[in-house]
């Protein structure tokens, strides 16, 4: 009983992660590339970051005041572990939360 | 310097080659020794009947397991690269609170706090520590000084490998991804009424195990996480311990819509070895200032839900001064008792009958990390109504373990 539970949980993580990461790469994950190679723009991914911030972190608390470039990828990492952020959403926040 | 200097490697290529490499996996089925075979079945027509194939998945789910594993841990290499512009630093960070709770008539003092210690080692690396020091302090018989046990509790310990972009690898004590409260609205200073919804002791707590984890885009509009863990006996030692289980949650959030909805599961493995199972949905709609929440969770324990909106009063257009700091919170729930006695139910943390509750609060936030929170609800069971009032003051702090550097 309990190998078919695991078995069944892996089989289905196996085709979980299988199927998110055999996805062509123009189609994911890469919309942060795209806004960077197209506009090259710092301003855009401060938009975008803030976007992300709302989206994600919003969801349960208010943005923190201020707080010293060192903490915020602490911080950041922290949360994507616990709210399990996507890497991209991670990355523009903590871009948008660093300026 | 300029955002661009800073980034430099971020915006210059290494970017775009770090999001661009999505791996092929066409080496899990060649490890097998399956995969060459299957192609030329499939184009030969020759394939065996999906019959006898299942008959052989058995075999190959050890196999796939270390495949799996494997593909995860080690490809993608790039995946986890912080493109941080300064090393980050250890933070010592949580919350503090001071809550006055009235429950039908008996007054109860209830300060706490609870310290998060995050360690970053490396750029994948994380070890990160919650503990929960709460005082319990009544008056005994209605009279005299308030006193009473303060409760120790170890909420999380652990250390967390970020692999790749989809996994994340935890081991250690870690919160038990059973539903959305536990891990996230759980802190005072993030949850919109303070008392914990009726049916939050199910499922929930403290796991001491291994849990794998993660969340990535599926497309432009959806995002996928996930979580699955194992548990194992923890006991003898107060405050960590845990239960032998097994589990998981998967969840779908559209950031368009801002709405996520999801479902977990779990399997005791000791004592009753039940099954227990749940849902949940959240939504914040993008135009107003709401936040929708929602629960539903089963064991042999009981069954019930909860549903909650709270509303930042940022667009009234009156004292706007002061209401763009508040909030108000409403809360509807109800447990229904399981195949449990009314002791096993209350040691377990649950009502000991069916029970209904409506809540009200509001919430004044002084600054982001620092709010004054006031809540009202009315408990309603065949063990008699009750009223439960709650008022006090909930801080978040972050301090830096180290030097920052020149800023």
């Amino acid at each position: 009983m309990k190998a078919t539970i695991l078995a069944i949980v892996w089989s289905v993580l196996v085709l979980v992660s299988l199927g998110a990461a055999a996805t062509p790469p123009g189609k994911n994950a890469n919309t942060v590339a795209a806004i960077v190679t197209n506009n090259d723009n710092a301003d855009t991914m401060r938009v975008q970051g803030e976007l992300r911030f709302l989206t994600n972190c919003g969801r349960c608390h208010a943005a923190p005041h201020t707080l010293p470039p060192r903490m915020m990828p602490t911080i950041v990492r922290h949360m994507r572990v616990r709210a399990t952020i996507t890497d991209e959403d991670m990355r523009l926040v903590l871009f948008y939360m660093t300026q | 310097m300029s955002a661009v200097v800073e980034w430099g490697p971020f915006c210059t290529g290494d970017w775009k080659d770090y999001l661009g490499y999505v791996p092929r996996y066409g080496w899990i089925g060649d490890n097998c020794h399956h995969g060459e075979r299957e192609v030329y079945e499939l184009k030969s027509g020759t394939r065996r009947s999906p019959l006898r194939r299942w008959g052989q998945l058995s075999s190959r789910v050890p196999c796939l397991f270390i495949s799996f594993l494997l593909a995860l841990l080690g490809a993608e290499t790039t995946g986890a690269q912080m493109p941080d512009p300064e090393k980050p630093v250890s933070i010592l960070s949580g919350s503090a609170g001071y809550f006055t709770n009235v429950t039908g008539g008996q007054a109860q003092l209830n300060p706490k706090t609870s310290p998060v210690l995050l360690l970053p080692i490396g750029d994948r690396w994380l070890i990160e520590s919650r503990g929960e020091f709460e005082g319990d302090f009544r008056r005994t018989g209605g009279t005299g000084a308030y006193a009473g046990p303060v409760n120790k509790h170890l909420d999380y310990f652990e250390l967390d490998y970020i692999a790749n972009r989809y996994l994340t690898v935890t081991t250690g004590r870690f919160l038990t991804p059973f539903g959305i409260f536990n891990e996230r609205l759980y802190p005072i200073w993030i949850r919109s009424l303070q008392p914990d919804p009726l049916i939050f002791p199910i499922a929930t707590g403290s796991s001491d195990g291994a849990m794998l984890r993660g969340g990535f885009r599926l497309d432009a509009k959806a995002n996928m996480n996930y979580a699955a863990y194992v548990s194992v006996t923890s006991i003898g030692l107060g405050g960590v311990e845990s239960q032998r289980l097994a589990g998981g949650r998967v969840g779908f959030f559209l950031p368009g819509p801002r709405i996520e909805a999801g479902a977990s599961w779990q399997k005791l493995l000791q004592d009753e070895r039940s099954n227990a199972f749940g849902f949940h949905f959240a939504w914040q709609p993008v135009r107003l200032p709401l936040n929708l929440r929602s629960e539903y969770a089963r064991s042999f324990q009981g069954s019930g839900y909860w549903i909650e909106g709270a509303y930042r009063l940022t667009q009234v257009s009156f004292w706007q001064k002061a209401m763009r700091h508040m909030e108000i919170a409403a809360r509807a729930q109800q447990f229904f008792i399981g195949q449990i006695s009314y002791n096993d139910a209350q040691q377990y943390g649950l009502p000991g009958v069916s029970t209904r509750e409506g809540d009200l609060g509001l919430n004044y936030y002084l600054h982001d990390g620092l709010k004054v929170a006031a809540s009202y609800g009315r408990q309603f069971s065949s063990d008699g109504n009750l009223n439960l009032w709650t008022v006090g003051l909930a801080y978040r702090f972050a301090f830096p373990l180290g030097r920052l550097g020149a800023q």
